[in-house]
C-alpha cells in the first residue's frame, strides 16, 4: 500500500479498495510508522458541527474504527434511561390485545432523568427511588356535541384516539418535590398509543423503570446513532469549460464548485462533506483518469439523535465515560492475565 | 407468551369457590348482561340468542411491556 493511501478508502466503479486498515510495520511503501501516543495526540481530534436540543453532528478524527464503533455500540445499548416495564391491566376493552397495548406503552419514552433513579433488581419491591408509576385510566364515548352526521371520528367520538400526553403520571413517596421543576412526563405527547370507539375503556397502571438498550430496544436513549467516513474528491487532472458544469451535475449540490481562473472555468471542491458517494462521476468516460474518489479512513462523521430524554452532549459525554470504564476494567484484567497469573486464569480474560 | 400473564390473587383461599356465583354473560345478539346460574340452558333472557360472551376477569393482570 503507498503511504499516502494509508489512511484512504479507495472508491472504484466497480468496488471499494483499501478498506481495512494495515497498521502494521513496513505495510506501507515498506516504511515504518509506529503507533505512539504522541503522535496520535497529535493527530486525534474531535470536532463539534452541530448541536440541536435532539442532534449532534461531530467529527471524530484520528482513531481506529474499532473504538469509533464501541462508541456508537455504547450509544445504542449501553446508556441507562427510564421505560415502562410492567404494565397492570385493571380493564381493557379496547380492539388492541393486552399484550400488544403493554408493549407499546413500554415503547413511549419517558422524559425522566436516569441519574436521579436506582437500578431495580429483579427481587427488589419497587420503591420511589427506583420506579416510576403512570396511569391510565380512559373510556371513550360518543360527543353528544356533535352533528348526526359528522364523520370527522375526531370530533364524532371522545376519546377516539389515545395519546402518549394523556398518561397520568403519579408521583410516589418524595418524587413530587424531588421532580418539582421538571414533573415527570412522556417526552412527546401526540404518539397514537390506541384507538377507541364508544363504550370502550382502559384502566390500567404503569411501572417504569431504569434499564439498557441491550436488554431491550425500549431503554436505548437514541433513535439513530451512526458514523460515515468522510468522503474526499481528488481531482487528478483540472476540468474545464463546459466539462466542469457537467462534472459538478454529477454531485450532490454544493460538493463541486466552479470558478474562473485566468479567464478558464475550472471544477473546485468546495465541500467533499456534503458528497453522497453516488460514483455518478465514474460512469462518464469524458471524467476517466481525471478524477479519484476516497473516503478518510480515520475521520467518523457522527450523527447521534437522542430520543429527547437526554441532551444529544450529554449522551455522547456519558458513552465516552462508559467506555473509559469498560478501558479500566480490560487495563485491570490484563495487568493480572500478565503479571503472576496462570494459564486458567487468562482463558477466562 | 407463556410465562408472562400472573393473575393477582384476590383475597379468599385460592382456588376454592364459595357458594354458587352467579356469573353474567353478554349477548352476542342484543349485548345485553345475562345472569346464568349453573345447569341453565344458555340463552339470552331477553332475545333467546344462544350465544353469549364471557366478561374479562374483574382481576388485574401483570404484563412485561416488551
Amino acid at each position: 500500500m503507498a503511504l499516502q493511501d494509508r489512511n484512504r478508502v479507495v472508491v472504484l466503479e466497480d468496488r471499494v479498495e483499501n478498506i481495512s486498515g494495515a497498521e502494521f510495520p513496513l505495510s506501507f511503501d515498506e516504511q515504518q510508522v509506529p503507533f505512539t501516543l504522541a503522535s496520535f495526540k497529535e493527530t486525534f481530534d474531535i470536532k463539534i458541527i452541530r448541536v440541536t436540543p435532539t442532534d449532534i453532528e461531530f467529527d471524530l478524527i484520528g482513531i481506529d474504527a474499532s473504538i469509533a464503533n464501541a462508541l456508537r455500540r455504547i450509544l445504542i445499548a449501553e446508556i441507562p434511561t427510564m421505560a415502562i416495564e410492567k404494565v397492570y391491566m385493571v380493564n381493557n376493552t379496547g380492539i388492541v390485545q393486552d399484550e400488544v397495548l403493554a408493549h407499546r406503552l413500554g415503547l413511549i419514552p419517558i422524559k425522566a432523568d436516569p441519574d436521579e433513579f436506582q437500578w431495580k433488581r429483579a427481587d427488589e419491591q419497587p420503591t420511589d427511588q427506583n420506579t416510576l408509576v403512570f396511569r391510565l385510566d380512559i373510556a371513550c364515548s360518543r360527543n353528544p356535541e356533535a352533528a348526526a352526521d359528522e364523520t370527522d371520528n375526531r370530533v364524532k367520538y371522545i376519546n377516539g384516539s389515545v395519546y402518549s400526553g394523556q398518561l397520568a403520571w403519579i408521583p410516589q413517596g418524595d418524587q413530587e418535590t424531588r421532580f418539582a421543576a421538571e414533573p415527570i412526563r412522556p417526552v412527546h405527547e401526540d404518539i397514537l398509543v390506541t384507538k377507541m370507539r364508544p363504550g370502550q375503556q382502559i384502566v390500567c397502571e404503569m411501572h417504569c423503570v431504569k434499564g439498557v438498550g441491550k436488554d431491550h430496544a425500549k431503554f436505548s436513549p437514541v433513535s439513530t446513532a451512526s458514523y460515515r467516513l468522510l468522503p474526499e474528491i481528488q481531482i487528478l487532472e483540472d476540468i474545464t469549460g463546459e466539462d466542469a458544469d457537467a462534472f459538478a451535475a454529477c454531485f450532490a449540490p454544493g460538493v463541486i464548485e466552479v470558478v474562473e481562473e485566468r479567464g478558464v472555468r475550472v471544477a473546485r471542491v468546495a465541500n467533499a462533506r456534503k458528497d453522497t458517494v453516488s460514483r455518478e462521476v465514474l460512469r462518464h468516460k469524458r471524467f476517466e483518469g481525471k478524477v479519484r474518489l476516497t473516503r478518510v479512513r480515520d475521520h467518523f462523521i457522527f450523527n447521534v439523535e437522542s430520543t429527547g430524554i437526554v441532551p444529544p452532549q450529554k449522551l455522547v459525554s456519558q458513552a465516552l465515560d462508559v467506555l473509559m470504564e469498560k478501558c479500566d476494567i480490560a487495563k485491570a484484567a490484563l495487568a493480572q492475565a500478565t503479571s503472576g497469573g496462570n494459564s486458567n486464569e487468562m482463558d477466562e480474560e | 407468551m407463556s410465562g408472562q400473564m400472573q393473575f393477582n390473587s384476590q383475597s379468599g383461599a385460592p382456588g376454592f369457590k364459595g357458594p354458587v356465583t352467579q356469573m353474567s354473560y353478554l349477548c352476542a345478539s342484543c349485548s345485553k348482561s345475562n345472569e346464568i346460574k349453573p345447569k341453565e340452558p344458555i340463552r339470552c333472557h331477553d332475545c333467546g340468542h344462544r350465544i353469549l360472551y364471557k366478561k374479562r376477569t374483574p382481576r388485574m393482570v401483570q404484563f412485561e411491556a416488551r
